[in-house]
């Protein structure tokens, strides 16, 4: 991993932490809420811990095994998440 | 002739080595394939993997927590200082990047500078414990504990099983500082550092799911 890239990583981690934060904060007057904001602030979340485990912890040059161990933890807890927002609706 | 052929033999093979690196970046050099294990000790990664479970079984507890408790849990998230939560988001994020840096300078030898970025990383955590003390220090002075209510129970369970690992993760890289310092680790010898970069990056990884779900989410 090269200097450049984890400092790409770093930028679009702080840019996306400022959205999650922005949607919480402005989401209802710019029309994202309820679901569309959960779904939003589930996929920001999804790219976020993505540059994580690929960038910083070093798996993009990794058997799929370890980084589909590491994705799908993210993809399983998000799928919760969601199944739980959605009861809630109910 | 011979030889010409098996020149061009060695360059297919190492063209369908790199047709098979899906994402690999294109600093790996063009013969190696991915990587078996990922970096550091298999130890860590398992230990890594069980936190991860810990934590995804907490995470789904309070989103079907919040399910049968809906008002009271947006009404209390409104108590929560999310500006707070996105500093301490953007600390935990800057010390991991820290902390990947550093890695990578004591993989080039540079170990003076590795010193340097893991120094910079054990300081963002610390800037973490400090925000999430006031948080805590704010909560408690207020009467706030766990059996105060459903949601509270759920966010001083949750954000202080983080805390604690924080917390462990900042004597990691401490230890790995101390070590760095004295040039304990390079190119040959990156098994340490890695693995004790990567359970820091996995705290880091788990906060980026805490702080929407438990802050922003409604």
């Amino acid at each position: 991993m090269n200097t450049r890239q984890l400092n790409i990583a770093w930028v679009i981690l702080i840019l996306a932490t400022l959205a999650t934060f922005a949607i919480g904060e402005i989401g209802d007057s710019l029309g994202i809420a309820g679901p569309l904001a959960m779904a939003s602030l589930l996929v920001i979340s999804f790219i976020k811990g993505r540059l994580v485990a690929l960038d910083f912890m070093g798996l993009r040059g990794v058997k799929f095994f370890w980084r589909g161990l590491l994705l799908g933890w993210l993809l399983l807890v998000s799928s919760l998440i969601a199944i739980a927002y959605w009861i809630a609706l109910k | 002739m011979h030889r010409k052929l098996g020149q061009i033999k060695a360059v297919q093979g190492h063209a369908g080595d790199t047709a098979r690196m899906d994402t690999s970046p294109d600093t790996s050099p063009p013969h190696s394939g991915p990587a078996a294990s990922p970096p550091g000790d298999l130890a860590i990664w398992f230990f890594i993997l069980a936190e991860l479970l810990a934590f995804g079984v907490f995470f789904g507890a309070y989103a079907f927590g919040r399910a049968h408790n809906v008002e009271l849990f947006n009404e209390m998230q409104q108590t929560l200082d999310r500006q707070a939560g996105a500093f301490n988001t953007v600390l935990l994020i800057t010390g991991s990047w820290c902390v990947a840096r550093a890695v990578e300078a004591v993989g080039r030898s540079r170990s003076a500078t590795g010193a340097r970025w893991l120094l910079a990383g054990i300081a963002c955590g610390g800037g973490f414990l400090v925000v999430k003390g006031f948080e805590y220090a704010d909560k408690f002075g207020a009467g706030i504990n766990l059996s105060t209510n459903t949601f509270y129970m759920f966010y001083l369970s949750l954000t202080f099983f983080h805390f604690m690992h924080v917390i462990l993760g900042m004597v990691i890289l401490v230890v790995l500082w101390v070590k760095t310092r004295q040039g304990a680790y390079g190119p040959a010898d990156m098994n340490s550092i890695e693995s004790g970069a990567a359970y820091w990056h996995m705290v880091d990884l788990v906060w980026i799911v805490l702080f929407p779900l438990v802050y922003v989410m409604r």
